[in-house]
């Protein structure tokens, strides 16, 4: 299907409805949002949402988006922060049919669609499955229109991803099952924090002997998506760099010490 | 004052608000050491105040945008020149 050219235009606030909230982890909310005139995004992208007091204070966050294009509506992934000024609102406060602004989708930058092909590596810390996780949907979407019209090959994809715990992984059930019915999808873990019984995956932070032995050799020239707290992010670029990865391939998602 | 330190891509939520076309995909060329890469690609400072992209290689100001009641306020003195995608 040919895309639909659309004459460009710039970014409006946008008022969006939310339409239900999970609570993903002990630490995180997912917010499903629908949001009037929205005109589709791509797996990657975010949104910038802003709070308004009522004397006229705004404060302003990004949060990625994590639902596949194909999807209705807008998940966002939000983490709590005790300091923060814009998450504790959000995932305390926030309500089904509540309104919130935001502007989006922003970013061409960050972003895969199936056509741009693979391999995939991906890594997240926490929170920032969220636009991967989108990625994750969107391939696995793909694979379901293709599959049916024609026998065809997913990009392999692989996705290492750290969580403080158990409880903390984002999205566990849906990844695992996502990674069981995919044999081009691998999913590897680590839990840096605390570890349930009989636990045999990584239990550290990410290192340079982690990216080693999960990465997929530079010779396969891997698309890499990192995405997390900046520490982890510039850690892992600069090793995977280390390792012989083309810098040109990485692409790299801050979400600052804080987030917010 | 908050500041965050995040990838050029932060930006495009501002830019969007003044350019028409995508910006973190756009080239940027700095007027200083001459490295040209895609404005996702460099490093974003952003607070309350406006944001700033900065050049990733040797950190000059590129692009300082802000948006304030008397309207959005650019400056592109870091970039010789930005080159966007797209055709007419």
């Amino acid at each position: 299907m040919a895309e639909v050219w659309r004459p460009p235009r710039r970014l409006v606030w946008r008022i969006g409805e939310v339409v239900e909230t999970r609570h993903a982890t002990p630490r995180t909310k997912s917010l499903l949002l629908d949001v009037p005139g929205w005109e589709g995004h791509k797996a990657g992208q975010h949104v910038d949402v802003r709070l308004t007091a009522e004397d006229g204070y705004q404060a302003q966050r990004s949060y990625s988006i994590a639902s596949a294009p194909e999807e209705r509506g807008v998940e966002l992934v939000v983490e709590r922060l005790d300091d923060g000024e814009v998450s504790p609102y959000l995932t305390d406060e926030l309500r089904t049919g509540d309104s919130l602004e935001l502007r989006g989708p922003i970013g061409g930058w960050f972003v895969w669609e199936a056509k741009d092909g693979g391999p995939l590596f991906l890594v997240a810390g926490g929170s920032g499955i969220a636009p991967l996780m989108a990625m994750i949907r969107h391939r696995a979407v793909m694979a379901m229109i293709r599959h049916r019209a024609a026998a065809g090959s997913e990009a392999p994809s692989r996705l290492l991803y750290s969580s403080r715990s158990r409880e903390d992984i984002i999205f566990a059930d849906e990844l695992d099952h996502l990674a069981a019915s995919d044999g081009s999808l691998e999913v590897v873990h680590t839990l840096t924090r605390s570890q349930p019984p009989g636990w045999t995956g990584y239990a550290r932070r990410i290192d340079d002997e982690m990216l080693a032995e999960v990465a997929p050799s530079p010779e396969q020239r891997p698309l890499v998506f990192v995405c997390g707290p900046t520490p982890l992010v510039e850690s892992v670029a600069t090793t995977l760099v280390g390792l012989g990865h083309d810098a040109g391939r990485i692409k790299t998602e801050r979400f600052g010490p804080t987030g917010g | 004052m908050d500041e965050r330190r995040l990838d050029g891509n932060a930006a495009g939520g501002l830019l969007g608000e003044v350019f028409v076309f995508e910006t973190t995909t756009a080239e940027g060329a700095c007027d200083r050491c001459g490295t040209v890469a895609h404005v996702g690609q460099q490093m974003a400072y952003i607070s309350d105040i406006g944001t700033v992209v900065r050049c990733a290689s040797c950190d000059n100001a590129l692009i300082r945008v802000t948006q304030n009641p008397r309207g959005y306020f650019l400056d592109l003195r870091g970039v010789s020149y930005l080159r966007f995608e797209g055709s007419p």
